[in-house]
């Protein structure tokens, strides 16, 4: 039987199930204070699931309000936080749209269709601002590369990124992949979109204009993606009816590739007056959203919504995480021929409902009231929580322990460096990441400048003018363990830092905050610490967070992962045409190769640590305001045509670096270790604001007098050659050559960067 | 006079832009043509870009053949039409039976992108003439069912005849047999090729400017015609 608001009236006793959908007896309470009465069960449900962590933020939204008290002055961002993506001004008319969100769980659960799926949620996510989607990027993060359960989860997620965003057409242009084994058991996959449009196609989620009519199209609405609601199923249908759904979403990429051609086509056709996604939630989440933000009411016809499976009860279809569904708000008079476009993609499309003015949303199942609501209350005026939290007390033993050389005996020989170099480069953190990347198509729609193996992925969005955006996400988690409020300043580091080195100019800041349980007083330090970091990061730096995603309860019974602050930072730069690469070319012998930035003694954290089975310690120094300068720097240099290639400096130090680039090039070339410095130091330490670049000799004291003069230390340390095989004893082979130290043939190094990924997924 | 191409665009298409970009850049004029519309536009060559038409449900390539635009195709392309299909295109033109033979999952079982040495087989087809015997290219590959199959007296017949125009060099990337990277019909007009020429147009954006050849043989053959 259908309970109907009139039932939820009249039998005001009614036990409900509201512990097992995960609302506090206090959160029941407020409900029923809000409506007057009992909820009904399609109320319960909605709120139930709107005022999930997932969906409310009520135990981060303190802690990001942040994001926005401290944002800095930016006349660059459109639409800041709250709507479905930020929007950025990046010159010329044009504006992007970008964001990372998490799909851990459902990938642990499901990996192919948990990781198919994120890429699907994010890319509606930045068409609903009216943009077209341009590429996706994946930071995933598994735990130790050889263990089963990565064996299991790491091929499906993989699979499931490429095969989602491989048949909607988008180029997978960069990303992380991280072992650790703080992530067994708790895998992390964020997904990243990027979009552009013109500025006057921004589009907002709101449901204005009294009369308009509410459009569902899109896939048909299945019984997938229901999690608690199926405690709810089970009781409003007896012992034959649907039993249990599947609570993992399974995506169609054709269908969203089909959503994303007909939405496009309706909003530039100017049909639209507001538009939104169905992602979480379902159109509990799309219906309250477009409500709260325009007009402040609707009334939903439910037994309208075209179903998949017709025994789906009521909650169960508010509840829906089905994929490939959009709803827009759209006036009478342009209904036919939004209707016209839709079938034109074979789109199916129906009205659900109307705007009105009521301030409640209504929706009826078959001529009874089954909601009424204020939708303030379920999409905006959820529970807050100021959860407590405090530094744990095993953190200053942790940061004690740094590794010292009394703690991990410390290479010095040419050939213990040499062996520390082949075993960092075949480290699976390290080790090329083809393996994964090679599944992704990064060609598709013509415009990828740059994609990894590169510090950035860039992508043109003009192909008249040359504008493009670079976007970069990092984050060493193992830094934000030692040190939560410096971890996330250097991850933002590291991400600004990868931007600049292509030559963009960094702009806007997105982020996916991966943490453990909040109820768990020192995971939440950790948060409040990660997210005031990034924050304060973020002001200093002068780059607004326009958007982001927290996902909490990452964790296994008490154990939960490294904090994982991923940051997203997205550059601009005017014309890709002077881009910079990661390395050095065929004319580039005797070119010169210089380090940018200070070397010192710092391991807290750092990979080399890391292949030891050592986390302890501080991690490196932050220095923003270098990063800032080395920025500039990289900036200038590239639009005055100074330098060849810049490469960052990070995971593995200057010898991982300049393996890089050796490899990219398979271009020979000699070098030296910094004077004053121990070569292991100068090696493999994790300072941070440090670049390599490549200089023409031409251009070499025009370079050095400019970082002189604004004070940023450059050092010679190498010279492109290819001829260095003869004499090393390589004859016809290009070598790398370190000094009197070490030397190594290119292919040697290649063959133990790339053979490590494939032995453990392959066999 | 300029060559109008037509590029066809299916549901789930996805390299119909850059196809249509490639052949502006090589001199031709693009010419969007809609699945659903039986009209060519007057074009005089066509293109059958790389995608996933109709999410390849059923087999790649199979429900296109059926398209209202593909009837139309498939009958001028016996008459003589240019037709160049890359990558699902390709597939559209197997299940069309234009070419013979078919493409199956890559031998691996992973979707594969990457950048491909080709060699060239044959100047002769419409859209190879400006290449030069044995010359080696390198355009990107991108795909998940590319393995080139067929039968041996067809594969004997495709080498005899010299209708392989390219195969792949330094590594078979998906398992086709005898490193078929791409076959045209005996006529030399209907060109299947599974890498992309059309991703390797801009020294910016591809790993070469190699693919650029394969749409001026055809401009040049038809402006010249």
């Amino acid at each position: 039987m259908i309970d109907s608001v009139s039932n939820a009236e009249q039998q005001p006793d009614t036990q409900q199930p509201f512990a097992e959908l995960g609302l506090k007896p206090d959160e029941y309470d407020r409900i029923k204070e809000i409506l007057g009465r009992r909820p009904t069960s399609s109320e319960l449900a909605m709120y139930s699931v709107m005022w999930s962590e997932h969906c409310s933020y009520k135990s981060s939204k303190v802690h990001l309000r942040q994001f926005g008290e401290k944002a800095p002055k930016t006349d660059a961002l459109l639409v800041g936080i709250g709507e479905n993506a930020g929007v950025v001004d990046i010159g010329q008319g044009w504006a992007v749209t970008f964001k990372v969100e998490s799909h851990n769980h459902p990938s642990y659960v499901e990996p192919y269709q948990g990781a198919a799926t994120g890429v699907g949620g994010i890319v509606r996510d930045i068409i609903s601002m009216g943009a077209r989607p341009l590429a996706v990027m994946d930071p995933l993060r598994f735990g130790a590369a050889d263990a089963p359960d990565t064996r299991r989860v790491l091929p499906g997620v993989v699979a499931g990124v490429g095969g989602y965003g491989n048949c909607l057409g988008l180029p997978n242009i960069g990303g992380e992949l991280v072992f650790d084994d703080s992530y067994l058991g708790n895998p992390l996959v964020n997904a990243l979109c990027v979009g552009s449009m013109r500025h006057e196609d921004i589009h907002l989620a709101s449901a204005k204009g009294i009369g308009n009519l509410v459009v569902l199209y899109g896939a048909r609405t299945g019984g997938d993606g229901i999690g608690g609601v199926s405690v709810l199923a089970s009781e409003t249908f007896d012992a034959d009816g649907p039993a249990k759904r599947p609570s993992v979403q399974v995506g169609d990429p054709f269908m969203e590739k089909l959503l994303i051609e007909a939405t496009l086509e309706v909003l530039h056709a100017g049909l639209v007056e507001g538009i939104q996604d169905l992602g979480g939630a379902g159109i509990s989440c799309a219906t309250s959203e477009l409500a709260s933000n325009g007009e402040g009411g609707m009334r939903v016809w439910l037994d309208r919504v075209p179903l998949r499976d017709a025994s789906l009860s009521p909650e169960e279809i508010l509840m829906s995480e089905s994929q490939e569904r959009m709803c827009a708000i759209v006036t009478p008079e342009h209904i036919d021929a939004f209707m016209e476009i839709c079938k034109k993609w074979d789109v199916e499309a129906i009205v659900i409902g109307e705007v009105t003015n009521t301030g409640r949303l209504v929706v009826d199942w078959h001529g009874e009231q089954i909601v009424n609501v204020p939708p303030r209350t379920v999409a905006h005026e959820g529970p807050v929580y100021e959860r407590p939290y405090h530094r744990p007390e095993w953190q200053d033993a942790l940061q004690a322990n740094a590794p010292t050389a009394q703690v991990i005996a410390r290479p010095d020989s040419g050939d213990a460096l040499k062996q520390t170099l082949l075993d960092l480069i075949g480290s699976p953190n390290l080790a090329s990441k083809s393996w994964v990347t090679s599944q992704y198509d990064r060609y598709v729609l013509g415009n990828t400048i740059l994609a990894q193996p590169e510090d950035t992925g860039m992508i043109r969005i003009d192909e008249e003018s040359g504008l493009g955006v670079a976007i970069a996400t990092d984050c060493n988690a193992r830094f934000a363990k030692l040190d939560p409020y410096n971890g996330a300043k250097l991850a933002l580091a590291e991400s600004y830092r990868n931007v600049s080195v292509s030559g963009a100019i960094p702009l806007a800041v997105t982020n996916c905050l991966n943490f453990g349980s909040p109820e768990d007083p020192e995971v939440m330090w950790q948060f409040a610490e990660a997210t005031r970091g990034l924050a304060d990061g973020c002001l200093e730096l002068g780059v607004p967070v326009t958007g982001g995603n927290v996902s909490f309860y990452n964790q296994t019974a008490d154990t939960a992962i490294h904090p994982t602050p991923v940051v997203g930072v997205l550059g601009v730069i005017d014309d890709v045409e002077r881009r910079t690469p990661m390395t050095w070319n065929t004319d580039s012998d005797g070119e010169l190769i210089y380090v940018l930035g200070d070397t010192s003694d710092e391991f807290g954290g750092s990979e080399w640590a890391h292949i030891h089975g050592h986390l302890g310690g501080l991690p490196p120094r932050v220095d923003l305001q270098r990063e800032k300068l080395l920025s500039e720097i990289l900036v200038a240099a590239s639009r005055d045509g100074m330098i060849t290639a810049a490469h960052d400096v990070s995971d593995g130090g200057i010898a991982i670096a300049i393996a890089e680039m050796a490899m990219r090039a398979n271009i020979g070339a000699r070098f030296w270790v910094q004077d004053d410095i121990e070569p292991f130091v100068f090696l493999f330490a994790e300072s941070t604001a440090r670049a390599v670049v490549v200089i023409p000799r031409s251009e070499e004291l025009r370079f050095t007098e400019m970082c002189a003069a604004r004070g940023l230390p450059a050092y010679r340390v190498g010279v492109v050659d290819s001829g260095l095989g003869a004499d090393a004893g390589h004859h016809g082979e290009q070598v790398i050559v370190m000094g009197e130290l070490f030397t190594f043939t290119i292919d040697q190094l290649r063959q133990v960067h790339e053979a490590t990924l494939p032995g453990i997924f392959n066999s | 006079m300029s060559a109008r191409i037509g590029v066809v665009t299916f549901p789930g298409s996805l390299d119909d832009r850059d196809a249509a970009r490639a052949i502006s850049i090589a001199g031709g004029e693009a010419v969007s043509l809609w699945h659903g519309d039986a009209d060519l536009k007057n074009v005089d060559a066509v293109v059958l870009p790389g995608g996933f038409s109709y999410g390849d449900y059923l087999r790649c390539g199979a429900i296109a053949k059926f398209a209202p635009v593909m009837s139309l195709i498939i009958e001028k392309a016996h008459q003589g039409l240019p037709v160049l299909g890359i990558c699902n295109g390709f597939q559209i033109l197997c299940e069309s039976h234009l070419l013979p033979g078919a493409l199956t999952r890559n031998d691996h079982q992973h979707f594969i992108c990457r950048d491909q040495k080709l060699r060239i087989e044959n100047t002769d087809s419409y859209w190879t003439r400006d290449y030069s015997m044995g010359q080696e290219i390198v355009i990107p590959l991108k795909n998940g069912e590319g393995g080139y199959v067929a039968d041996e007296k067809t594969l004997d017949e495709l080498f005899a005849e010299g209708r392989v125009i390219a195969t792949y060099q330094d590594g078979n990337p998906n398992g086709s047999y005898r490193d078929i990277a791409g076959i045209t019909n005996s006529r030399g007009n209907v060109v299947g090729l599974m890498p992309h020429p059309e991703h390797a147009v801009e020294a910016l954006t591809g790993p070469s400017l190699d693919g650029l050849g394969f749409f001026t043989s055809a401009i040049s053959s038809l402006v010249n015609a």
